[in-house]
């Protein structure tokens, strides 16, 4: 019903996704105490698009990123990148956690935080060297941070760190790339940044997953969708799923902002019409 | 003050145990677990009963593999029993430490009945009666408590070099360091087995009770001095030292001035170490209390610095050609800043900004120009507030008074742009 990008059983079959698919997930399950935050999700996202997940708090959308990534147990289900399983694949695979999740006044440089994206290519018991610090420089520099690269990263403003963090993970050279609210409280400019880096990462071809709060920005900087509310809703391309109805279903009687920012929507030009209706 | 070599063997033997807790102290106090090094240093005392029960002998590897299972036993129940049961950290380490704790007490009384283990010694140390249990080793007397501190010191060196890199992302963003395959939790149990065994080497020395302010104050310390992580390792294992230092002669000299006895070593050590830390906490360069009043009070100079010149530059503009120069008193008044202006005229004449003569104060060359910026950003800020923003009323000015003190060359270039290019302030005063 939700395009052709919605059809996980075709690859069902040996629990493992096509190797051309960059995430391929199977009834995924996952609960915290019992209580299911995510209940039977299937999906299969395409390579090189800017995909935001999209859902109320609580909708379980950090949670589904943690669970891909191995950092939360699944109660059930499979998930494959690029066609087999995530711990053969993490070299592929980058992550942007969300600005809270770290303490800032760790006693580390914005280099030094780059430099992390680098260890899993530096390997166990090697140094980071000077070459692992120019590369380092060179991802800060990317995101207009080369001058603050001797900062430590509490004296950096929040739009600033989140620059840091995105320099760490362009650092790991990643495929597909998972990024957790990377919009959260940032500044004018951060936000204008960040957009233009992911067009940059999808022109070289990279796939990024970005969980997303704000639906307004939903259809200008993305161009699939993934709408989720413990379960998903819909996935596809935004012009297909991101849709009234939709969102209806995924935000149940939470719409206050929504009807404005849709209405904004079917006023802006778009891409390309929709061959296929969403949820009609 | 007698020095002896027992002296010199109790301070070594201080240094060593004091050196290998701080380095993996800085860590625990890094992961914001402190706690957890007084969680383990308590329940390893049942380990050390246990073993000793079971074999019989003090033999320090026997005791050492009690201590160290009971110990990373102790860091896996805080785990689960905060997992599972949804209470916090602290709640949950509260729960586990004191239980296993009291179990020890229980078992050291029990055997302490028929064999000869000091609660007291666990608790408090005694590092004053190690130099008399030594090892022969090439015709020299060492220490055993210095030998089995200076092997831990090595070993806790090692890990943290070999896994400098995997310690640094593991204890920042355990997240990131799992996704990419360094195993967050794996790296926390090695750690707390360390502490453990840390734990043990030093109990002999400083007791379980005084271990912990070895674990935590020089971390904390030497977080408070620095911002880069390799740094701070090295800090704290000067400051671990030298509290051994200074504790062992405070332990003989101090109570000698009260006619008193010589006290703990031990206890002075964790004396010494606070009284460095609060050093550190008032005076610390960037981070003491000291050093942000004397940041603050740099801040309101440069302030004052700043009224001055503006203002010398604004009298020169509005008085006739050939004019006397305004007198020092009269700039006071206008600045008012009270006595920290003159301090601030000194620096002016001083750094050549401002010309001193009899009759009053002049702007030099250089002063002319950084008095004509500051009076530049202050009416370009004016100009943009008032055409741009609608803020025309009176305040305007105290508005722009307080941004040009931190505007610069770039800022000001911004501004002409936004404002329109302009030749006058809405006060009608040319923007020079």
């Amino acid at each position: 019903m939700f395009g052709a990008f919605f059809q996980p059983s075709a690859a069902s079959a040996a629990m493992a996704g096509p190797a051309d698919i960059p995430l391929w997930v199977e009834d995924l399950t996952v609960a915290y105490h019992r209580k299911p935050v995510l209940w039977d999700v299937d999906l299969s996202l395409p390579e090189g698009k800017l995909i935001a997940v999209v859902g109320p708090n609580g909708a379980g959308k950090s949670t589904l990123i943690k669970s891909i990534l191995n950092l939360i147990p699944r109660a059930s289900g499979a998930v494959s990148i690029y066609g087999r399983p995530y711990a053969i694949q993490r070299h592929l695979v980058g992550y942007v956690p969300q600005r809270e999740s770290v303490d800032w006044d760790f006693p580390v440089s914005a280099l030094d935080v780059v430099a992390m994206g680098l260890y899993r290519k530096i390997g166990w018991f090697r140094p980071v060297s000077r070459r692992h610090r120019q590369a380092a420089l060179r991802e800060l520099e990317k995101v207009g941070m080369a001058p603050y690269a001797r900062r430590q990263i509490s004296q950096l403003s929040g739009g600033q760190q989140q620059r840091v963090f995105l320099a760490r993970a362009l650092a790991q050279d990643a495929r597909l790339y998972f990024m957790d609210e990377p919009f959260a409280g940032v500044d004018a400019a951060t936000e204008k940044a960040i957009v233009a880096l992911l067009k940059e990462l999808q022109s070289e071809g990279k796939t990024c997953v970005v969980v997303h709060h704000d639906l307004q920005t939903v259809p200008t900087y993305f161009d699939h969708v993934v709408l989720i509310n413990m379960r998903v809703v819909a996935a596809g391309p935004t012009q297909d799923v991101f849709t009234e109805e939709n969102l209806r279903k995924t935000y149940g009687g939470k719409l206050t902002l929504l009807s404005q920012a849709l209405h904004e929507y079917a006023q802006a030009p778009r891409p390309s019409p929709g061959k296929k209706g969403g949820g009609e | 003050m007698d020095w002896t070599v027992l002296d010199s063997w109790i301070v070594v033997t201080g240094m060593l145990s004091a050196m290998s807790c701080a380095l993996l102290g800085n860590y625990l106090v890094l992961r914001r677990m402190s706690m957890m090094g007084d969680a383990i240093s308590h329940a390893v005392l049942p380990g050390l009963a246990i073993a000793f029960l079971i074999s019989g002998s003090r033999d320090s590897l026997t005791m050492m593999v009690g201590a160290v299972l009971i110990g990373v036993m102790t860091a896996f129940l805080v785990e689960a029993i905060q997992k599972l049961s949804g209470l916090d950290r602290g709640a949950s380490m509260g729960v586990i430490f004191t239980t296993l704790f009291a179990l020890g007490l229980i078992l050291i009384r029990q055997a302490a009945d028929h064999v000869d283990l000091d609660p007291g010694c666990v608790l408090y140390g005694a590092i004053e009666l190690t130099p008399l249990d030594v090892y022969e080793w090439g015709g020299l007397e060492i220490p055993r408590a210095a030998v089995t501190n200076a092997a831990m010191l090595l070993v806790n060196l090692a890990f943290v070099l070999a896994f400098y890199k995997e310690l640094k992302i593991t204890s920042f963003d355990p997240a990131l360091a799992t996704t990419i395959g360094i195993n967050a939790s794996g790296m926390h149990y090695v750690l707390m087995t360390l502490v453990a065994a840390t734990t043990i080497a030093a109990f002999e020395s400083v007791g379980s009770i005084l271990v912990i302010a070895m674990l935590i104050v020089p971390g904390a310390a030497a977080h408070l001095l620095t911002d880069r992580l390799a740094r701070m390792l090295a800090l704290s294992l000067v400051i671990a030292g030298l509290s051994a230092v200074f504790g062992h002669i405070g332990a003989i000299t101090v109570p000698g001035w009260f006619g008193l006895r010589d006290t703990s070593t031990a206890g002075m050590m964790a004396v010494a170490a606070g009284a460095i830390f609060v050093c550190v906490f008032f005076f610390a360069p960037h981070h003491g209390v000291t050093g942000r009043a004397f940041n603050r009070i740099l801040l309101s100079m440069r302030i004052t610095r700043d009224d001055i010149l503006a203002f010398l530059y604004r009298f020169q503009e509005l008085a006739p050609e050939g004019s006397p120069p305004v007198s020092a008193s009269d700039v006071e008044n206008a600045v008012k800043a009270g006595s920290a202006a003159r301090l601030v005229m000194w620096d002016l004449v001083r750094r050549k900004y401002v010309d001193r003569s009899a009759e009053g104060l002049s702007l030099t060359e250089e002063g002319r120009g950084l008095a004509r910026s500051l009076v530049r950003s202050h009416r370009l800020w004016e100009t943009y507030l008032c055409n741009k923003m609608g803020f025309c009323a009176e305040d305007v000015h105290y508005s722009a008074h307080r941004l040009e003190h931190v505007t610069d060359k770039a800022l000001q270039d911004q501004l002409v742009e936004e404002a329109g290019y302009p030749f006058q302030d809405p006060h009608r005063k040319t923007i020079p």
